[in-house]
Parts: C-alpha cells; structure tokens; sequence
C-alpha cells in the first residue's frame, strides 16, 4: 500500500515516498536550504526539521515534546491505550519525571560492563554464521548475516528461546515497516505477538533465572514490582529498539565497504581504525530517525506547531548538516571529530549504544577477518527499509577470502 | 589542564571513555566520569581534548 506521490518535499512531505526511501539525502539538503523545517498535511500534521541545530532544539525540549509515542503514523492510536505515565514501551515512550526511573532501571544492564561480558557470545555466533556460508562465494550480506547478528543478542539477554529469533524480525517488520497501515490492522498486526510475550513473561514469572526478563519481573521501585504493562513494554522496546536498527547499522556498513575498495583496504590495513569508522559509519548512515507529538500549540523553530502535531527527528538529517560537519556528504573513514547524532541526543540518548557499537564492529571484524574482499554483485539490486529505520535490506554480494 | 564533566549534561554516550580511556571512565549506568582531572601527558591532554568535541551533550569542560 503507498500513499498519493509526493510533489514537494518542504510542504508536503512523505518519509514511506519511494524517492525518500531510496536515497532521502538530496531531499534533506534541499529542504536544509530552503525550509529549514518541512511541513506536511499527511499523518494529521508533521513537521521535519531539517538542520542538526532544529533537531537538537526539538530531542532536548521535553517540556513542548512528548516521547508517549515515537513512531509516526496514522491517528494517534496510543492516546487512550497506555496507562500514563507509562507509555507503551518505557523508557522510550515516557516523559519525565517517571521516565527517569524508567531508565535508571535499565541502564545498568547496557553499560559497557554487562556488554564487554558479552562480547565472546557475539564473536562466536558471528563466526557461527561465516561458517554456515560455507564455501559460498556469493550470497545475500544483509538477510544472510547481518539480520541474524541482533536477534541472536536480544534473545538470548531476554531469556527468550533462541528458535523464536525469526517470529522477532518478522514483528519487528510489521512494527517499523506499516506505518502506513490503517490502524486497525495495525493492532491486528500485533495480537500474535503480545500473545508470544505474555506467555513468555508467565513462564518466567513462574521459573525466573538470569536474564533480563527476569530482572524486570524482579526488580522493585520504591517497595513495590514493576506494573505488568511497564514490564511487557519495556520487553517491547528492548526487540524492537535492538535488532532491527543493529542489523541496519551493520547492514550498511558491509554495503559501504562492498562499494568502497579504498575504505575497505584502509579498514583491512589499519585494524585500529575500527572505531574511529564506526562512528563515521554511525554518522553517516544513522539508521533511525524518531518522533515526537507536540504537548500543547507552541511557535518552535519558527514555525506554528500545534497540539498533536507530530515532528520527525530525523537524526540521519542531522548528522549530514554542513553547517556541522566539514565534508557532511563525504564519508571520512578516519573523521575524528565527529559529534554525530546517530543514538540521538538528551534524555532519550538510545540506551543500548554500547551494545550496538559491540555488535557493529564484532559483525565487520569477524566479517573482514573471513572475506577480506567483498563487493556488490548487483548495485541495483540493493534494497533499502522504508520507515523510521533505514537500512538494507538486500544486499547480494561476492567475496573471496584472500 | 583541567578536566571536568557537566553530571547534568551527560546522558551517557560513552564517546569519552571508548576515546580516552585513561582520562574517562563510567559509573554502573554508563554515564562518564572524570578518572584523571589532569591527563600526565601531552597523548593523554590530546585524547581528552578529541573526546571534548565528540561529546554530543557538549558535557565536557577542559580548563588549560
């Protein structure tokens, strides 16, 4: 299903338009220039800010914003669904104050201590998957590796059966990619999976043991468990905040470096250089972008923002303002001042960027260690994510391995 | 040279700690925290002055 082509970007914009999907980059500087912040009538009002100055001002306002729901779409279905101040997947869909214990509660299990702990668990399920491509010497990077990498984390921190890993990036698909389903199909959409969580949740209530559910079901906030509908939404924004925007990430990284021989023998040379590219892999194809509802009718960034209306952060944008970045629409492997905004910014900064990085830059070791060279088979045939997520989503390539 | 940072600004990024491991550290929330206000040497004060401007919270304060 798609909606009515879009004629002009600045007034009338659409991000499921098949050119935004394509290659949304030229669209975002020519709205830079002329707007900066774009307008449209569709999804009952939507602003998009166009500038890393316009969208920082709008990820550190929480007093105009409201995070209760962050991804855009039709209607404002969540407005009666959630018990506030909750939201539906907290931390992420709360505002303060309760957004704060929200988070505190979670962070400890994604600071860099708990991921450097699981790192030997990444390598391996990384090289697992090298193996299961045997001698092939063409095959699809993205639906062949990339997408198994995050879904094998999150399960296994959740508690989860590792069989049920596929069930995820399906509900995760129907979450990110229907956006512009009505939304009644939207909850139906849903039914099956809020069914697969709550017996996952009984289960673990009834045998609990070390992993994430568990700490949730067991965890406790001034004397009393966490609300059944907090600990259900965070299990929610943990699957769909964790696999699908690492897999983009590392998605896009492997097309990079497919279509990039400089960078890939710099990268191949220079092992050490792998973080330094990981941000600029982060900054250059930040693959989410977030939403906000306007609280109440307010002149922001210019512009007459009324109750309801939602505004797209759109942090990829962001991270390709000249205005902050020398060279915004170059990839510099070796960029070393890079204050990118691809894990967003303020209270909501993305709780699982260690883990993200961990996984991004085990996923290109273990791939490089295996395929030194890798190129596109077929650049026409890579396909990219419509959404609020963006990556790859088919990427054929051919290696060899020395 | 002096290095501080703003508690009520850092959110937590971890860009200082995985650029200057020597000079940053973090709590068990992740956030940063100072381990060395005054970096020993000049590889030391330059990775912590590369760490001041990837801070996206502009959370970092170096005084010379």
């Amino acid at each position: 299903m798609e909606n009515p082509p879009v004629t002009d970007f600045a007034t009338d914009w659409d991000h499921t338009d098949p050119a935004w999907v394509h290659d949304p980059y030229p669209i975002w500087d020519d709205l830079r220039q002329r707007c900066p912040v774009a307008h449209t009538d569709r999804y009952g009002g939507a602003w998009f800010p166009a500038t890393h100055a316009g969208v920082s001002a709008v990820a550190q306002d929480t007093e105009h914003f409201t995070s209760r729901t962050v991804v855009l779409g039709n209607g404002r279905p969540l407005e009666d669904a959630p018990p506030a101040p909750i939201g539906v997947a907290p931390p992420i869909t709360s505002d303060p104050p309760f957004h704060t214990i929200a988070r505190r509660l979670i962070l400890p299990a994604f600071a860099p201590g708990p991921v450097r702990a699981l790192e030997p668990r990444v390598r391996e399920l990384c090289r697992r998957l090298l193996d299961d491509l045997g001698d092939a010497t063409e095959f699809d990077a993205a639906t062949q590796y990339a997408q198994f990498i995050p879904p094998g984390v999150i399960v296994r921190m959740l508690g989860f059966p590792e069989a049920d890993e596929d069930m995820f990036r399906d509900f995760i698909h129907v979450v990110l990619e229907g956006v512009n389903h009505p939304v009644e199909e939207r909850i139906e959409e849903f039914a099956p999976i809020e069914a697969y969580i709550t017996a996952q949740i009984e289960d673990h209530r009834a045998h609990p043991r070390d992993d994430l559910t568990s700490y949730l079901l067991g965890v406790e906030v001034g004397g009393q468990p966490l609300a059944p509908e907090h600990v259900f939404g965070t299990i929610i924004l943990v699957l769909i905040a964790g696999i699908d925007t690492t897999w983009s990430a590392i998605g896009s990284a492997l097309w990079h470096l497919a279509s990039h021989p400089d960078d890939l023998a710099r990268l191949r040379e220079d092992p050490d250089l792998m973080p330094i590219a990981i941000e600029e892999f982060l900054r250059f194809y930040a693959p989410v972008t977030m939403a906000r509802l306007v609280k109440r009718d307010v002149e922001f960034l210019g512009c007459p923002m009324r109750e309801d209306d939602w505004v797209l952060l759109g942090f990829p944008a962001a991270n390709r303002d000249p205005a902050v970045f020398p060279d915004a629409d170059r990839f510099v492997i070796d960029r070393l001042e890079n204050r990118h905004l691809a894990f967003g910014l303020g209270i909501h900064r993305c709780a699982g960027s260690n883990l993200a990085r961990m996984e991004m830059r085990v996923a290109l070791e273990e791939f490089l260690a295996r395929y030194p060279h890798v190129e596109l088979t077929d650049p026409e045939a890579v396909t990219w994510s419509q959404g609020q997520v963006r990556g790859p989503r088919r990427l054929p390539v051919r290696v060899a391995s020395a | 040279m002096k290095v501080t940072i703003d508690a009520a600004r850092c959110q937590g990024h971890g860009r200082c700690f995985n650029l200057a491991p020597d000079v940053f550290g973090f709590d068990e929330l992740g956030n940063g925290v100072v381990l060395v206000a005054s970096p020993p040497d000049d590889r030391a004060e330059r990775l912590a002055r590369l760490a001041q401007v990837n801070c996206p919270e502009h959370a970092i304060d170096i005084e010379e």
